[in-house]
């Protein structure tokens, strides 16, 4: 089957190289990974996300059924907040990682791409019972994401509403060209930023005026790099069905208190479990890089865990990675060994994340 | 295509160019462009014997990494040093020529042939370029 193209993809097609991901044809990148991921971290990038699947859910149950799929809490949210949570699994394995967003008169949710169609199937299957209206609105609009320091002066007077007012993650509907639109204070960078929702014919005409003001277009090479530095989890690297939030740290992102929801016993179980895996940053000595399945060994060579990412990261200007090893080896300064094609590259675990951006 | 023809190309992307017995190698603007930015390479030391299709280093972007195979037999005689780091005056590797100028500063080894070792079998420009198209670029 052909990849899906976002409306953006004739521009892409003629500046960058395309990589099929997540069933997208998408920009890998323009000029370069490590010139847009620089540009993000002093500047301002910006990025077509339109493949991210968006859904909308209306009705009076709409609330009780993202309570039932999300770990994170849902009724706590104020109208035009976002949220970042799991849905899992009855047995706590993660099925994606997303963000929710509440509306006066409904809410929305931002699903990775190659998940899409998967968990729209896993909510028509729990919506039984309940009053609540899904529709994917993924093919509707157009979401390019604006990222870096300069990011609030270059948005500033493009929108109706000053949008440069919204805390981070909270999101605003207001209109872009007399079109109504959606921004949030939201990213996949480490850096400050929004991202935008627009209806499709002003795509083009929105990442245009991103780039007349100085914005430089980023592809998915430098997102992976900067989310790297950033030590946010990946799905499908860090995150899958046969990982826990536990494991993965992020049970700030998981209320056990809040209710009944789907994984919850699994994961009240995993909290007390000290045993088993959990994700960790490496920082490697020298310029070479670990890469996705090499295996981690501490130092006496005994098998530890396995790299989920790495990469030489342009701004840090060191090779970094995240894994998991076991809770005994996940102690900030243990030094640990990477087996790369036959060769062993001395690391050190440190604090995740990475990089972050000063206030 | 940019690829010069006055030299020869193997299937995995090296090109080589033949000066007596010696053979300057170094990888194609293609291979660069597909690899992106390179931000690592390493390379066997000089006196290191070959035999045709052997790895004779290793090149890493942010991407991804990819070995580097010599096209010949024959002895790596040189390398291009300032690629890599020198230990003893601590200056660190420059990978720009490689990515800038991959047919000519961004040499890698220079290889002596064995004896009755030749290019013959190694592509041409042309046959070359007719691959990458085949393979849709």
């Amino acid at each position: 089957m052909a990849n899906l193209r976002t409306p953006l993809y004739q521009w892409h097609y003629h500046k960058a190289r395309m990589v099929p991901f997540g069933g997208w044809d998408m920009p890998v990148q323009y000029t370069g990974i490590a010139p847009e991921h620089k540009a993000v971290r002093s500047a301002a990038g910006l990025f077509d996300i339109s493949h991210m699947a968006r859904f909308s859910f209306g009705g009076p149950d709409a609330l009780a059924l993202l309570e039932k799929v999300f770990t994170n809490s849902v009724a706590t949210m104020k109208d035009m907040q976002v949220r970042y949570g799991l849905v899992c699994k009855d047995d706590g394995g993660i099925l994606d990682d997303i963000l929710v967003y509440r509306w006066p008169y409904g809410f929305a949710a931002v699903i990775n791409a190659s998940n899409r169609e998967k968990i729209l199937k896993w909510l028509e299957t729990h919506r039984a019972g309940l009053n609540v209206q899904i529709q994917d609105q993924t093919f509707d609009t157009t979401m390019i994401a604006i990222q870096g320091p300069k990011a609030v002066e270059l948005v500033a007077g493009m929108f109706v509403d000053d949008v440069t007012k919204l805390k981070y993650y909270f999101a605003m509907p207001t209109r872009y060209k007399e079109k109504g639109c959606v921004v949030s204070r939201t990213g996949y960078t480490g850096e400050d930023g929004f991202e935008v929702m627009v209806p499709n014919v002003m795509g083009v005409t929105l990442w245009e005026e991103f780039i007349a003001k100085g914005a430089v277009p980023c592809g998915l090479g430098a997102r992976d790099t900067l989310r790297l530095e950033a030590a946010m989890p990946l799905y499908g690297h860090e995150l899958n069905e046969t990982i826990n939030p536990i494991e993965a740290r992020l049970s700030w992102a998981v209320k056990l208190d809040k209710g009944e929801f789907i994984g919850r016993a699994a994961l009240q179980k995993a909290t007390l479990d000290k045993t088993q895996p959990v994700r960790i940053g490496l920082e490697i000595d020298g310029k070479r890089a670990a890469r996705e399945g090499s295996a981690i060994l501490a130092s006496d060579n005994t098998p530890a865990g396995t790299v989920t990412s790495g990469s030489f990261c342009p701004w840090t200007d060191k090779s970094l990675a995240m894994g998991y090893v076991s809770p005994q080896l996940a102690t900030v300064g243990t030094k640990l060994l990477i087996d790369v094609r036959g060769s062993t590259l001395d690391a050190t675990v440190v604090e995740l994340p990475f990089y972050k951006r000063k206030k | 295509m940019s690829n010069p023809s006055d030299l020869r190309y193997a299937t995995s992307h090296e090109w080589a160019k033949l000066d007596g017995d010696i053979v300057t190698l170094g990888i194609t603007k293609f291979a660069i462009e597909q690899l992106t930015e390179p931000t690592y390479l390493e390379l066997k030391p000089v006196g290191t014997a070959l035999t045709k299709g052997q790895p004779l280093g290793i090149i890493e972007s942010v991407k991804s990494t990819s070995d580097i195979y010599s096209p010949v037999d024959g002895t790596i005689v040189e390398r291009n040093e300032l690629l890599l780091d020198d230990k003893a005056t601590k200056r660190k590797a420059d990978l720009t020529p490689v990515n800038d100028d991959p047919f000519g500063k961004g040499w890698m080894v220079k290889i002596k042939l064995a004896p009755g070792a030749t290019l013959d079998h190694l592509l041409t420009a042309e046959q070359y370029e007719a691959q990458l198209a085949s393979e849709g670029h």
